[in-house]
């Protein structure tokens, strides 16, 4: 009575089949992270040594360390937050708690969107437009920061939006019933719920901002500047633009060095994924609708 | 004059009301009509509501019930689609007057929804909500203040006893039945005067329904309530006066126990009889 029919044989041998072709395509996706790993692993280990890491570069960047190039990233990423995320944040609440459904806000939305979508190289070439030139600032941490902030903004409004509007809107309701302003709603009920999410996208787009090149190389960054920056009006190096000069501009760079910088890089970008996981899991635990 | 009267045919009341001016009632409406664009969800509903009674308020899905409610704390122009016309008075005041707070109308009025809706914070947080949205937050009440003020709402719905020793803890790990007695707890600190129930027991299961009903006869007197059902058993036992309504129009207004032992109208009968499902 409960016997397979042919079709259901055939159905089943048909999910069988698609199951493990698509597990197949999945173990694709996951061998280059493994080859770029494992490559680095191998051959920027050896670079790895505590004067690697607090040296300066010396030799004609062939020897020596990184460290005002790790300074530098960390510079141009702090300062690009301090603008992208109050800004971001802001625009986003406005956007999915007060903005009223209509073109103006349609007109908003897709601008963010297309925002996104400018190439990096773009944005750098704004960022000269703007900061370095008109505003003045000249080649600088402010002007490559900003130049970074604009960039990232979509993708923390993004974000934003998104937790904001995870959190269920029953609860806003059950809050504006009682008489409590916007405001009050969003303080005490939609942000406490919305942190997380927040937060996980702001350092996931830390991550991706702190290996950016294009943006940095015509605003801020510098090719050799053996100095640690001062104030947001210094030139700086930087980790990714160190890389592209090491690998493409210098020759008789040993081939460790390189991929030592590259190792580094991908280790503040995994120390700050993983961080960023902690701290979800860590915010969620508490939180239960 | 008569009473009865004045409660069976309503247009006549609301001329009769405005000349007894100190009224009896709670909530009036005068030739109330609501839109959703274009499509009409009430047609000149004029009602006297009493102070401090249960009124039910019956019909079947899409009668405009919701609608209704909705409308008397002023939660439907959030949708920006919605018109309103006619007025409102809730204890003589027109609540769609120039001067009106739409804070202090919530304050006044507190609603509950057919699903429990509390906040994904403490019960006693939950409680105390309101009087932190309505209260100056620089005013910090003294705490066992505060604790009297969590017990007493808590005590009024008949949950104290059960979560006295967990106020700490979430209150959306509550049962339904638990959730829905808290969300009526919350709105009694800041001491409103009407409330507005949605259908409040239609979650929850026969112990639960009874339970809350319950706990509405212990309230019954402090506050005028207006609970919106499907349960005509329900109705005819919680309830002190019935709204009947049909297709956005109000069919009768009576007594509870008048309403289902001899109503007026045909269309109530059928409904009552659950001819109409
Ligand atoms: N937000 C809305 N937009 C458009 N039409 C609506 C909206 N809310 C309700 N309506 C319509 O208005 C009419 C009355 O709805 P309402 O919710 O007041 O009915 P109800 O009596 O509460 O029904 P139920 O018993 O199912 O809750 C229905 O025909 C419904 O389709
Ligand atoms: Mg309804």
């Amino acid at each position: 009575m409960f016997a397979a029919s042919g079709l259901n044989s055939r159905n089943n041998r048909r999910q069988a089949l698609i199951r493990i072709l698509f597990m197949l395509m999945t173990g694709l996706l996951i061998l280059p992270v493994l080859i770029i790993l494992t490559t680095l692993l191998y051959k920027g280990g050896p670079a790895i040594s505590f004067e690697f890491l607090f040296g300066n570069p010396t030799n004609g960047m062939t020897e020596g360390g990184i460290f005002p190039a790790l300074v530098g990233t960390i510079w141009l990423v702090a300062v690009a937050l301090l603008f992208s995320v109050p800004l971001g944040v802001a625009a986003a609440i406005y956007l999915s708690e007060f903005a009223a459904e209509n073109w103006f806000t349609r007109a908003i939305n897709l601008a963010i969107i297309n925002l996104a979508g400018v190439p990096s190289i773009v944005h750098a070439l704004f960022g000269v437009g703007a900061f370095v030139l008109f505003m003045d600032f000249g080649t600088s941490i402010l002007a490559a920061s900003l130049t970074l902030a604009i960039m990232t903004l979509p993708v923390v409004i993004v974000a934003t939006r998104e937790s904001l509007q995870a959190v269920p809107y029953a609860f806003r309701e059950a809050c504006w019933n009682m008489g409590a302003t916007r405001w009050q709603t969003i303080r005490r009920v939609v942000l406490p719920n919305a942190v997380s999410g927040i937060l996980t996208g702001v350092i996931l787009e830390v991550s991706r901002t702190a290996g950016e090149t294009a943006p940095i190389m015509f605003t801020g960054a510098a090719f050799f500047l053996p100095f640690l920056p001062e104030s947001v009006f210094d030139q700086t190096m930087a980790m990714s633009l160190h890389l592209f000069v090491i690998s493409t501009q210098v020759p008789g760079v040993p081939d460790e060095l390189p991929f030592g910088v590259a190792l580094v890089l991908i280790a503040m970008v995994l120390i700050m994924n993983s961080f960023s996981i902690a701290l979800r899991i860590y915010l969620r635990v508490n939180k239960k609708w | 004059m008569d009473r009865q009267a004045v409660i069976r045919d309503a247009k006549h009341s609301a001329e009769a009301q405005q000349s007894s001016a100190t009224s009896q009632y709670a909530i009036v409406t005068q030739d109330l009509n609501v839109w959703y664009g274009d499509f009409q969800a009430l047609y000149d509903v004029t009602l006297n509501i009493k102070k401090d009674i249960i009124t039910s308020l019956i019909g079947p899905s899409g009668c405009g019930k919701s609608t209704f409610l909705r409308s008397i704390n002023r939660i439907n122009e959030r949708l920006s689609y919605v018109r309103i016309d006619g007025s409102i008075t809730v204890y003589d005041h027109n609540i769609y007057g120039d001067h009106v707070e739409l804070a202090q109308v919530r304050k006044q009025i507190g609603m509950v929804f057919q699903r429990p809706n509390p906040l994904p914070i403490s019960i006693r947080d939950n409680v105390l909500f309101g009087l932190s949205i309505h209260s100056e937050s620089r005013k910090k009440l003294p705490r066992n203040e505060v604790d009297d003020i969590v017990e007493q709402a808590l005590q009024q719905v008949l949950l104290w006893h059960t979560v006295k020793d967990r106020l700490g803890r979430k209150a959306t790990e509550l049962s339904l039945e638990e959730q829905q007695k808290l969300c009526i707890a919350r709105l009694l600190p800041i001491k409103p005067t009407i409330l507005l129930m949605d259908e409040p027991c239609s979650a929850l299961d026969a112990k639960g329904t009874e339970a809350v009903e319950e706990l509405l006869w212990g309230l019954r007197g402090r506050y005028t309530i207006v609970i919106v059902t499907h349960n005509m058993a329900q109705a005819r036992r919680a309830s002190d006066e019935c709204i009947f309504m049909l297709m956005g129009k109000v069919i009768e207004h009576t007594p509870t126990a008048e309403m289902f032992v001899t109503p007026a109208h045909k269309e109530t009968a059928d409904y009552i009889e659950g001819r109409y499902g």
